[in-house]
């Protein structure tokens, strides 16, 4: 290896040619393409730690923000139920039950708490401390339990959004009085129930059980859950099955002629149609023409079949393509039909392909909210859907809704909105990666 | 997949079932300023009668209008929720598709505010000054015009601070930014006598004058979401926000409204009219509807009874600002009367 070469061309000009050592030449060269290596490798591991660092900072906000609204900060209050006042007629009709003023027994329940507070102005200041829930807690109790009537019973009702968010310290008691909603004397009362030990901190198992509500601490995302999961069954039902065929026909049957290429470029465009234009053509046609209820999953789940259903054939086509010819001919060569053999060969193999595309669209409808704006599910609705043509809205939309609410403590329930969102797309992933390594096979 | 698709046709079969069905739901569209007050209503009417939780939409003010003047049946909303009145061009597509018999009511009042972080000082601000240093283009003498050189509020008028100027405001598909552009920009654009003067010779003209809004970056158009705004006013001191009073009310102990010709945005001056720059909230109820959907009548008695729109009223504890005894009287018993006072004539 020691031995000199020529490096290099004699130029134009003429001049004399340059005679290097070839180990001289590589060591050097190598230096500096260990250099390169070494930098790429660092761009990128800069790269990954700086997603990394996003990501993270992108959870700790949410987290921090909103990891207090899975508590509650609620009051044990004994409440009599005097028979006089719910059920005056005392033929204890359910329809007296449902409309008697139960308001009036919290009052008084929680007025006994404070007998020194008579004046008009400082009662309110006082039942505006508690939640306008506890009013249904009760009348829930009575509807259930008729026999209850008469007795006096222990019940844990949730305190106003306002002093929840100032015994949880996003309301500072060193804010001058006329700046934060909490006033000097509902903070002295919450002193003295809290001396009295009756505020308990608990688990909001509201936020789980509830639709929505202007009033921060009675209002749940179960609604949207459930809107969320009708929208997702349908739009599952519609665009996998259409997405499957219609990709095993342009890829293992169909001609390939001008008409197929069309087609194939049209599919390639519509995954890139922005999501508000399907809303548009949602309320055009399922709304419009054919009459369909607005703010019903049905019709969101339509529509975002439609978004879907480019993302999943893209996916499946290509996953119907990685299968090895050799199979579909060997298949063949057993005497086995052209439909045998995508039915009982290619299309289970590439299943794990397929499975991958439809969740990644899957998630992505999930998380969309501008067609839903059209079809009329960006709404308030209170009522937990039924079924797909109740009104409902989705989670997203929920997230939506709650982040542009006034009250402070929509703050911190917007960012466990989005905590219960992401949990689900985890939970959707995880079930991709289960699914493709239940399928997958290896040749 | 078989099943997949016999789901599908047992879902698409009781859609198809469904429209034809009488509808037992209140449906509500309309304005994101009244949203957070027709919902809290409709939340109380929901849980205090037998009737249905009404669903309620948030589409802007001329999105809801134009969804319920779209045509009388189960199909089109009920009730269209407004932050500006109900326009004469929308009175007559009302009229062309059927829809004759409307109901106005009148609600509240709200105040759009001018805002800025407590860290800074409380601004000062006649209309006037606010027109110059928001419009696109400013008077340049008599009958002339120039694009907005100001970059300073001091140089919009030296009593004002010397800081950027920086104001963060909602996007023209706003009806908060159209009721600013026509009392706060309008009401001082009319001051300077020669552009009063065009109103009646070019109307098209002044219009155009009075309500755009600069687009070299000094106004920045921040979205519908006025809790981002109020974020934002947090983080930076020199910056302006505009917005409706219930998100100042909400959070006065980050923010602060400035005052405008003098009069600061308060419950009680925006309730009798002082604050310049307040707009009346109103809702629009389809008479054909009442009696074939169940609870119009209902709600209407819930919107206007004093325990929810009076002084002392949830609504007001939501930011609503209340009007006045003889005006909650008036409306409260139209509404309930369902006295139809919508007609081309009252533009």
């Amino acid at each position: 290896m020691s031995e000199v070469v020529q490096v290099g061309t004699p130029s134009a000009a003429g001049r004399p040619v340059a005679v290097r050592d070839t180990k001289a030449l590589v060591a050097k060269s190598l230096k500096r393409r260990y250099a390169a290596e070494r930098r790429f490798r660092l761009y990128g591991v800069a790269a990954i730690a700086f997603a990394g660092f996003c990501v993270a900072v992108l959870f700790v906000t949410i987290f921090s923000n909103g990891y207090t609204a899975f508590w509650q900060t609620n009051i044990r209050l004994d409440v009599t139920l005097y028979p006089q006042d719910i059920d005056p007629q005392g033929d204890r009709s359910p329809k007296a039950l449902s409309t008697a003023n139960y308001q009036k027994l919290i009052k008084q329940a929680f007025g006994d708490l404070f007998p020194d507070v008579q004046n008009r102005r400082e009662k309110r200041k006082l039942f505006d401390m508690i939640s306008p829930g506890a009013t249904f807690v009760i009348r829930d109790m009575v509807l259930k339990d008729p026999g209850l009537i008469g007795k006096r019973v222990q019940i844990s009702v949730p305190l106003s959004d306002d002093i929840d968010q100032f015994a949880k310290g996003f309301i500072k008691a060193e804010t001058p009085e006329s700046e934060r909603r909490v006033k000097d004397a509902q903070i002295d009362w919450f002193q003295r129930l809290k001396d009295r030990d009756l505020v308990v901190t608990e688990f909001n198992s509201t936020f789980f059980t509830a639709g929505d509500s202007r009033e921060p601490e009675l209002a749940g995302i179960l609604g949207a859950i459930m809107g969320s999961v009708f929208t997702m069954i349908v739009t599952l039902a519609i665009s996998f099955p259409l997405a499957v065929g219609a990709s095993i026909y342009l890829e293992e049957f169909a001609p390939k002629n001008k008409w197929t290429q069309l087609i194939e470029v049209n599919i390639n465009n519509l995954a890139a149609v922005p999501s508000i234009v399907f809303g548009l053509l949602g309320l055009a046609v399922f709304l419009n023409f054919f009459n369909l209820p607005r703010s019903a999953p049905l019709v969101g789940g339509m529509v975002l079949a439609l978004m879907t259903l480019p993302t999943i054939i893209i996916a499946a086509r290509a996953a119907l393509k990685a299968v090895p010819p050799s199979i579909r001919e060997a298949a063949l060569g057993m005497g086995a039909s052209p439909v045998q053999v995508v039915f009982h060969h290619v299309l289970p193999l590439s299943m794990p392909g397929i499975l991958t595309g439809t969740i990644i669209g899957m998630a992505q409808a999930l998380g969309e909210t501008a067609p839903l704006l059209m079809i009329g599910m960006v709404a308030f609705i209170v009522d937990i859907p039924g079924s797909p043509v109740d009104p409902a809205t989705v989670m997203p939309v929920q997230i939506y809704l709650w982040s542009d609410s006034p009250e402070r403590a929509f703050v911190e329930r917007t960012s466990a909105a989005i905590m219960v969102l992401l949990c689900f797309l985890i939970v959707m992933n995880a079930l991709a990666v289960v699914l493709r390594k239940k399928f997958e096979r290896r040749w | 997949m078989l099943k997949q698709s016999i789901v599908v046709a047992a879902l698409v079969a009781a859609a198809w079932t469904a429209p034809a069905e009488a509808r037992d739901q209140i449906r509500i569209v309309g304005s994101s300023t009244v949203y957070p007050f027709a919902t809290a209503v409709a939340e109380q009417f929901g849980k205090t009668t037998s009737f249905k939780t009404p669903v309620v939409e948030s589409t802007g003010s001329g999105g809801g209008l134009k969804l319920f003047c779209a045509g009388v049946g189960i199909e089109h909303p009920d009730i269209a929720n407004a932050s500006r009145r109900i326009k004469k061009s929308e009175v007559e597509q009302c009229k062309k598709n059927g829809v004759t018999d409307v109901v106005e009511v009148r609600v509240g009042y709200d105040g759009i505010v001018v805002a800025n972080s407590k860290a800074s000082a409380q601004m000062k601000i006649s209309r006037q000054q606010l027109f110059l240093a928001l419009a696109k283009d400013v008077p340049a003498g008599e009958g002339k015009l120039q694009p907005n050189p100001y970059k300073m509020w001091s140089d919009v008028d030296p009593s004002l601070p010397k800081i950027k100027i920086e104001v963060l405001g909602p996007p023209p598909t706003s009806g908060t930014r159209d009721a600013f552009a026509e009392l706060a920009m309008e009401g001082g654009c009319k001051k300077i006598k020669w552009i009063a003067a065009l109103k009646k010779s070019d109307k098209k003209k002044y219009k155009a004058v009075c309500h755009s809004v600069r687009e070299d970056g000094a106004y920045v158009e921040a979205g519908e979401n006025d809790v981002l705004i109020v974020r934002k006013l947090e983080a930076n001191p020199d910056a302006f926000g505009i917005f409706g009073f219930s998100f100042l009310d909400q959070n006065a102990d980050k923010i602060q409204g400035a005052l405008v010709d003098g009069v600061a945005p308060e419950f009680e001056k925006i309730s009798s009219g002082e604050y310049p720059v307040s707009r009346s909230l109103q809702f629009y109820v389809k008479k054909a509807h009442v009696g074939s959907v169940p609870g119009i009548k209902e709600y209407l008695a819930e919107f206007t009874s004093e325990k929810a729109w009076g002084p002392e009223g949830y609504l007001a504890d939501k930011g609503l600002i209340p009007m006045s005894d003889e005006e909650r009287k008036k409306w409260g018993s139209e509404a309930n009367g369902l006295v139809v006072n919508v007609n081309e004539k009252m533009m």
